[in-house]
């Protein structure tokens, strides 16, 4: 039962961007099209549940006094890891993800789980909210996406599977798409917008 | 490109808050009042330019050298961490004054996107050293720009009647947003109207 709540506090009660407001930089700055967004959720669900891990096993090893700098050099090699193999396998991903890719380092999602979960509870929990968090990520990253492909280019993108070219086109709003969204105006106006919602949600709530 | 060329593109067109989203938790964070804005801005301007300057140094003469390119972020996440610790303790032995106006956010800036931002950028764009210190320093003052604007505009804002579900975090999304359409007008066709390329 507490297993399940570590594992799906991150997504709902705790999202990490609605909620909690971390990562906002890679959450903006990649969302301008689905398969963007998916790919950068994997990374960070990848890096997050490794050094969730690595960083409880540790724990009791790591001097109090220079645990930062050794949970970003943790968190720095798993992202190497994330750039190589990305760059081997799917270089278009990693063309678009550009320099939000080795931004990942600093996203304050990452450090903020590792200090404030990780460093004081076991492999098991931290792995469950490592994961948690990934996915509640992921999926307002792609919330954000997909709002802002739909309006602004009228286009779903996602992977090319067999014959399906991945991109699925919208009749009507492809002919006229509100441009605006897919630039940085559009993207901190949405970011506003959601926010108002869910905080109008979380008072309706309590 | 010239060096004017690489200030405006990094201060207007490529704005590192409005255009490239780098360095959005403090900006959101600090910028309740204009004081600590200043603060923050000065802060990360000293270190992206600083930090430009030392990771292009880090990767020209130890990493390209040897192959190991693909080290990279480690080396230039360590760097910057090493650099802010030193510059804290630079300026608290050289500059108490200033030390006690920055202390706070100092730390805070090894986890802020734009510094290894700039620095990748740097190295992503073959800049060469005075380039790549032109670019940090042209972030910072962006950087800088954009959150002293943003501190007027919410400290404005609190005396303003906003809807309740907007106040605090959402309006000043809106506000941001509303910052980054005027800066739509700024475009790659400036550096090359001015003859800057």
């Amino acid at each position: 039962m507490s297993q399940m709540k570590e594992l799906t506090k991150g997504i709902f009660k705790e999202n990490p961007v609605f909620i909690i407001m971390l990562g906002m930089c890679p959450t903006l700055g990649v969302s301008t099209q689905v398969s963007n967004a998916l790919g950068m959720g994997a990374s960070v669900i990848f890096v997050l549940t490794c050094s969730n891990i690595f960083i409880s096993l540790c724990r009791k090893i790591i001097p109090d006094a220079i645990r930062i700098p050794c949970y970003i050099v943790i968190i720095a090699s798993f992202v190497t890891i994330v750039e190589m193999v990305l760059h081997a396998f799917v270089p278009a991903v990693y063309d678009a993800l550009g320099v939000y890719l080795p931004l990942i380092v600093v996203n304050c999602i990452i450090l903020g789980r590792a200090e404030a979960f990780a460093s004081k509870n076991g492999v098991v929990a931290s792995a469950l909210d490592g994961i948690g968090m990934g996915i509640g990520f992921t999926l307002s990253l792609t919330l954000i996406a997909l709002i802002r492909e739909v309006l602004g280019a009228g286009t779903i993108t996602l992977f090319p599977v067999g014959g399906f070219s991945g991109t699925i086109t919208l009749p009507g709003i492809s002919e006229s798409p509100v441009r605006v969204m897919t630039l940085a105006a559009g993207a901190l106006l949405l970011m506003g917008y959601l926010k108002a919602f869910f905080q109008w949600k979380g008072e309706k709530k309590a | 490109m010239s060096y004017i060329g690489i200030l405006l593109t990094y201060v207007f067109i490529q704005n590192f808050i409005l255009v490239q989203f780098m360095g959005l938790c403090p900006f959101i964070g600090v910028s309740k009042n204009t004081e600590s804005a200043v603060g923050m801005g000065a802060a990360v301007t000293f270190v992206t330019a600083i930090a430009s300057v030392v990771c292009w140094a880090v990767y020209e003469f130890l990493l390209a050298p040897f192959g190991l390119e693909y080290l990279r972020t480690i080396a230039f996440i360590l760097v910057i961490a090493a650099l802010v610790q030193l510059v804290e303790m630079v300026i608290r032995k050289m500059s108490p004054g200033l030390y006690k106006a920055l202390g706070i956010y100092l730390p805070l800036i090894t986890t802020n996107c734009a510094v290894l931002g700039i620095a990748i950028i740097n190295i992503d764009n073959g800049y060469n050293l005075l380039e790549s210190f032109t670019a940090g320093l042209a972030a910072g003052l962006g950087f800088t720009m954009a959150i002293i604007l943003m501190s007027c505009i919410r400290e404005k804002l609190d005396m303003t009647p906003v809807r309740r579900v907007f106040r605090g975090v959402p309006i000043a999304f809106i506000s941001a947003g509303l910052m980054a359409l005027a800066f739509m007008m700024f475009d790659k066709s400036l550096i090359a109207n001015l003859g800057l390329v």
